[in-house]
C-alpha cells in the first residue's frame, strides 16, 4: 500500500497530505455557514451583509453550461466551505509561533517561509486551506507603504480600501462561481501599492488545499495606485485524493493611472490519476481593470494541473493608452481538460492588447482556447494581436480554438492567427541524431514551443515552470 | 405564433396530396419548430445574429400558408444575358419551370416528392420550419459520368403580389459517380419584408464535382436564410462561392461533410455591404476521414452602419489524419459604425494534421492610399482600386472562367 502511494507520488510530488487538526465550518451552503465564516474572521457587519447579498443572488443564478469540459453535477451542500488548521485560529505573531507541521509542509513544497532562507527577497503569503498562515517580509514592505497581507486582515485594518475596490472588477452578480466565491470566500491576498512606488520585490502567494471534502475559495485583490509597479506570483498545489475538489477563486486587479501590474500563475493543482480519477476543478475568475490612463496589466499563466481548468484571465482596458497582455501555456495530459483563454475588452482610446497562447495536449486530454477580443465603437486607434498555437501528441486527445472577435471601430485593427500541428518527425530525428532520447527531444521541442511565454515569467518561476512542462508530459511519448 | 403555425400547417396539408406517413413526418418537424421558435442569441450559432429579433423588428408577425394553386407569370427580363444556361425558376416559392435545354435529357433525372425524412446530421429550428412547410420539392439526379454542358441557374424570384410572409424552398441534388455540375443561385426580389428560407442538399458520389455560386447582389428588404448541406464521397470536390450584398439580412450556412478520402471543399465568400445591412456566413467543414482538404477565404468590405459575421468551423475527428484545413477572414471597415464579428473555430482530435486560421480586420491602409494619390489618382479612385484588389483576391479563386467574368460584371469589378 505504502509503495503504491510512493509510486503515485513520483508523478505528482506535491500529492502528500499533512495530518493536522483542523477547525471546519459545518458542511453545506447556507446563511449560517456564511455567518460562521464571517464571525470566525471577526469581520465587520458590512462585510457580512456583502456576503449575504451575494448569497441571495446566488440562489437565482444557474451554473453556466457552455463550456467544453463537462463535469458531474457538484453537490454544493456536500462541501466544507471553511477549514483551517487549529493552530492558526490565533494567527501567529511571527514565524516561530507557526505550527511546525505547516512549516514543514511548505518546506516540502519548496516554499521556505523562514525569511533568512529566502534567496533574493520574494515576499510570500501562504494560504493553507481556508486561511492565510504566514506572510513574510512584512517590515520591509511596510517601510515603503506597501500593504501586503491576507484579505481578512485587510478587511479589519484597511476597510476603506477594501470597501472602495472589492467587487468593482468582478461584481457580486457576475456569474455563478464568482458569486459563490463572493458569498463564501475565506482568505486570499491583499496588495496595495501606494502612488509612485515600485515594489522592490516579487510578491507571492502560495495556495495549498489540504483537507478533504473542502473547497477553496480565495479572493485576491491587488491595487496599484498611480505610477506604481508590482509583480505578483501565485502558485498552488493540493494532495492527491480520489474525489474531485472545487477551487473557485476570484482575483481582481485594479491599475490606476500609469500603474503596471504583472500577475504570474503557475498552477499545479492535483490533476487526478492516470484514469482521470480525482483532481481539482479549477473554476477561477480573474479579471483586471486598467482603470487609469497609460496603465498596464499583464497576465502570465502556466497551467499544468487540475482535472478541469476553466478560467479566462481578462483585461478591461478602460483608460486611454492602456495595455493588456496575456501569455499562457496550458498543458493537459491523461484525462485532464482545460478550457482557458482570455478576454480583452477595449473601451479606451489607443488601447493595445496582445495574446500569446500555447496549448499542448497529450494522452486522452482535451484543450480549448476560448478568447474574446472586443473593440468597442469608442476605442479609437486600438489594436490587438492574437496568436494561439496548439500542439497535439497522439490521436486520443483534442485541441480546439474558439476565438470570438468583435471589431466595432473602423480605426482599430485586430489580427488573429492560430495553428494546430504535431511535433514533426524531422525535428525529433534531428534531436535524436544528436544523442537525446525521444523524451528529452520532446521536452526540448516543447520548451522551444513555449519559450515566448516562459520568457515572461520572473526568473525563479521560469526555471520551475520549465521543469514542470517536462514533468507534465512525462510518459506521453512513444 | 403557435396558433398561426398550426392553422397554416392545416391549410398547407389540405392543399396538397401528402401521404399519411409524410404528414406525420411534417408534423414532427412542426412540433420541433414550435418547441424552440426562431433561434435567438442564446443559441451559440446565432450569437451574432439574433434572427428572432431581426424578424420581429423588420417583418413583425409571420404567416406560413402559401397558395401554390395558380401559376405565376415568368418575366424573361430576369434571365442572365450572354450566358447559355439551364434554368430552374422559383416564383414566390412555387417551382414554375425546370428546363435542361442544353443537356442530354436521358442523363438527368428529375424526381418528384422524395422521401421527406431528412438525412441531415445537423438540424436547427429553421431547417425544421422548412421541412414542415415546403409543399413540393424535387431531387435532381445527374447520372454517372455525365458533366453538364452548360451551367444551371436557379432563379429565386419573388413578386409584389406574394401572398405569404414566409417562403420555404427546398432542392436536392445527387451527383452520381464522376458527374459534374455548375450551379448558380440568383435572387430577384420585388417583394418587401418576407422571410425566405432555402434548404439545399447535395450528395456527391465518387469523383464528382460541384461548383455552386450563390449570388445575392440585388438590393431588397427581405430576410433570408440559406442552408447548404454537402456530403462528399471519395475524391469529390465542392466549390462554394457566396456573394453577400443585396438583402437586408441574409445568413448563408454551409455544412460540409468530407466522408471520402481525398475529397476537398473550397468555400469563398465576399461581403460587400452598404446601408445598414447585416449579413452572416457560417461554415462548418467536417473532416471525417484521412487525407481530406478544405480551404476557406472570406472577405468583407463594410460601409455605413453595416455588420458582417463570419463563423467558420473546422472539425477534425480522430480518424482524419493528414487533414489540411485552412481558414482566413479579412475585413475592411470603412465607416465608424460598421462592425465585423468573427468566430473562426478549430476543433481537432487528430494529431497529424495541418490546420490554421487567421482573421484580420481594420481600416483601409492610409499608406496605400497615399501611394496611389501621389501617382495622380484622386481619393475616390484610390479607394476603389484598393477595395477592388482586396475583393478580386476572392473572385480569382473561382475556377470557372466564364462564371468568374459574369460575377465580375455583376459587382462591377474591372481588372
Amino acid at each position: 500500500m505504502r509503495e503504491k502511494e510512493l509510486e503515485k507520488l513520483k508523478n505528482y510530488k506535491y500529492g502528500f497530505s499533512t495530518d493536522i487538526e483542523t477547525i471546519k465550518a459545518p458542511k453545506g451552503l447556507n446563511k449560517e455557514v456564511i455567518k460562521f465564516i464571517s464571525n470566525i474572521k471577526k469581520e465587520p457587519k458590512w462585510m457580512l451583509d456583502w456576503r449575504l447579498k451575494a448569497f441571495e443572488r446566488l440562489k437565482v443564478l444557474k451554473e453556466p453550461n457552455w463550456q467544453k469540459p463537462k463535469y458531474p453535477k457538484i453537490n454544493y451542500q456536500d462541501i466544507y466551505y471553511y477549514s483551517a488548521p487549529k493552530s492558526a485560529s490565533e494567527k501567529p505573531k511571527n514565524l516561530e509561533d507557526l505550527d511546525p507541521k505547516i512549516l514543514e509542509t511548505y518546506n516540502k513544497l519548496g516554499i521556505p517561509l523562514q525569511e533568512q532562507k529566502r534567496l533574493n527577497g520574494i515576499a510570500v503569503d501562504a494560504v493553507f486551506d481556508s486561511v492565510s498562515v504566514a506572510t513574510t517580509f512584512k517590515d520591509k514592505l511596510t517601510e515603503k507603504g506597501i500593504i501586503f497581507c491576507s484579505i481578512s486582515e485587510a478587511i479589519q485594518k484597511h476597510p476603506d480600501l477594501v470597501k472602495k475596490y472589492l467587487g468593482t472588477v468582478i461584481p457580486i452578480s457576475d456569474h455563478f462561481f464568482a458569486t459563490l466565491n463572493s458569498a463564501v470566500f475565506t482568505d486570499g491576498s491583499f496588495v496595495y501599492i501606494p502612488p509612485g512606488i515600485k515594489c522592490p520585490m516579487e510578491l507571492s502567494t502560495y495556495f495549498r488545499i489540504n483537507a478533504s471534502d473542502t473547497g477553496q475559495f480565495e479572493r485576491t485583490l491587488i491595487i496599484a495606485d498611480k505610477g506604481s509597479y508590482v509583480s505578483y506570483l501565485e502558485g498552488c498545489t493540493a494532495p492527491m485524493r480520489d474525489e474531485n475538489q472545487l477551487h473557485a477563486a476570484n482575483v481582481e486587479l485594479v491599475a490606476l493611472d500609469d500603474a503596471e501590474i504583472k500577475y504570474s500563475t503557475v498552477q499545479n493543482w492535483y490533476p487526478g490519476d492516470k484514469d482521470g480519477k480525482g483532481g481539482i476543478y479549477n473554476f477561477v475568475t480573474k479579471r483586471g481593470l486598467c482603470k487609469g490612463n497609460n496603465s498596464k496589466i499583464s497576465w502570465t499563466q502556466v497551467e499544468t494541473g487540475s482535472a478541469i481548468t476553466w478560467k479566462y484571465p481578462s483585461c478591461i482596458l478602460k483608460g486611454d493608452n492602456s495595455v493588456g497582455e496575456f501569455y499562457s501555456i496550458a498543458i493537459t495530459n491523461n484525462h485532464q481538460k482545460a478550457d482557458t483563454g482570455t478576454k480583452m475588452i477595449h473601451l479606451g482610446k489607443n488601447t493595445k492588447s496582445k495574446i500569446i497562447s500555447k496549448g499542448i495536449s497529450a494522452g486522452f486530454s482535451d484543450m480549448t482556447y476560448r478568447g474574446l477580443v472586443d473593440i468597442s465603437s469608442k476605442a479609437l486607434n486600438s489594436n490587438n494581436y492574437t496568436q494561439c498555437d496548439s500542439l497535439l501528441m497522439g490521436n486520443k486527445c483534442g485541441a480546439h480554438t474558439v476565438p470570438y472577435i468583435k471589431n466595432k471601430n473602423s480605426k482599430s485593427s485586430i489580427a488573429h492567427e492560430a495553428t494546430t500541428s504535431k511535433i514533426s518527425e524531422e525535428q525529433l530525428h534531428y534531436c535524436q541524431q544528436r544523442g537525446l532520447n525521444s523524451e528529452e527531444s520532446v521536452g526540448l521541442i516543447v520548451n522551444g514551443f513555449c519559450k515566448e511565454v516562459l520568457q515572461q515569467l520572473p526568473m525563479e518561476f521560469a526555471v520551475e515552470a520549465q521543469k514542470l512542462v517536462g514533468i507534465s508530459l512525462e510518459g506521453s511519448v512513444g | 405564433m403557435e396558433n398561426q403555425l398550426k392553422n397554416d400547417f392545416e391549410k398547407t396539408i389540405k392543399a396538397s396530396d401528402f401521404s399519411k406517413k409524410d404528414i406525420d413526418i411534417k408534423e414532427n418537424y412542426l412540433k420541433k419548430f414550435i418547441k424552440t421558435g426562431f433561434p435567438n442569441r442564446k443559441f451559440e450559432d446565432w450569437k451574432f445574429s439574433d434572427i428572432s429579433q431581426i424578424i420581429k423588428k423588420n417583418i413583425g408577425e409571420l404567416d406560413f400558408y402559401n397558395d401554390y394553386s395558380s401559376p405565376n407569370k415568368i418575366d424573361p427580363s430576369i434571365f442572365v444575358d450572354g450566358l447559355e444556361h439551364n434554368k430552374i425558376i422559383f416564383i414566390n416559392g412555387r417551382i414554375e419551370k425546370i428546363e435542361f435545354n442544353y443537356e442530354d435529357e436521358s442523363r438527368i433525372e428529375i424526381l418528384d416528392q422524395q422521401d421527406l425524412k431528412s438525412n441531415l446530421k445537423y438540424e436547427n429550428p429553421l431547417i425544421s420550419l422548412n421541412n414542415a412547410f415546403t409543399n413540393k420539392y424535387y431531387k435532381i439526379v445527374i447520372k454517372e459520368n455525365y458533366a453538364l454542358k452548360r451551367p444551371l441557374i436557379i432563379y429565386y424570384t419573388t413578386t409584389e403580389n406574394v401572398n405569404c410572409k414566409n417562403i420555404n424552398l427546398k432542392l436536392d441534388f445527387l451527383l452520381e459517380k464522376n458527374s459534374s455540375i455548375k450551379l448558380i443561385d440568383i435572387s430577384n426580389d420585388l417583394s418587401k419584408k418576407n422571410f425566405i428560407n432555402i434548404l439545399n442538399n447535395f450528395e456527391l458520389k465518387k469523383d464528382s464535382i460541384l461548383k455552386n455560386y450563390k449570388i445575392d447582389n440585388k438590393e431588397n428588404d427581405n430576410i433570408k436564410y440559406s442552408f447548404n448541406n454537402i456530403n462528399q464521397d471519395i475524391n469529390s470536390i465542392s466549390e462554394t462561392f457566396v456573394l453577400s450584398s443585396g438583402s437586408n439580412f441574409i445568413k448563408n450556412e454551409i455544412n460540409c461533410n468530407l466522408n471520402g478520402r481525398y475529397s476537398s471543399a473550397f468555400i469563398n465568400g465576399i461581403f460587400s455591404l452598404m446601408d445598414q445591412r447585416h449579413h452572416e456566413i457560417r461554415t462548418s467543414v467536417n473532416h471525417l476521414i484521412d487525407n481530406t482538404k478544405s480551404y476557406q477565404l472570406i472577405k468583407s468590405v463594410l460601409d455605413d452602419n453595416t455588420k458582417s459575421v463570419y463563423q467558420g468551423k473546422i472539425f477534425v475527428n480522430q480518424f482524419a489524419q493528414k487533414t489540411d484545413g485552412y481558414q482566413l477572414s479579412k475585413a475592411i471597415l470603412l465607416s465608424e459604425n460598421s462592425e465585423f464579428n468573427a468566430k473562426p473555430e478549430l476543433e481537432i482530435y487528430a494529431d497529424d494534421v495541418k490546420c490554421s486560421h487567421g482573421s484580420a480586420s481594420g481600416s483601409l491602409n492610409e499608406d496605400s492610399i497615399f501611394y496611389l494619390m501621389s501617382r495622380g489618382l484622386n481619393y475616390k479612385q484610390s479607394k476603389e482600386l484598393l477595395l477592388n484588389g482586396f475583393l478580386l483576391d476572392v473572385i480569382e479563386k473561382i475556377t470557372d472562367s466564364e462564371i468568374k467574368n459574369l460575377i465580375k460584371n455583376l459587382i462591377g469589378i474591372k481588372e
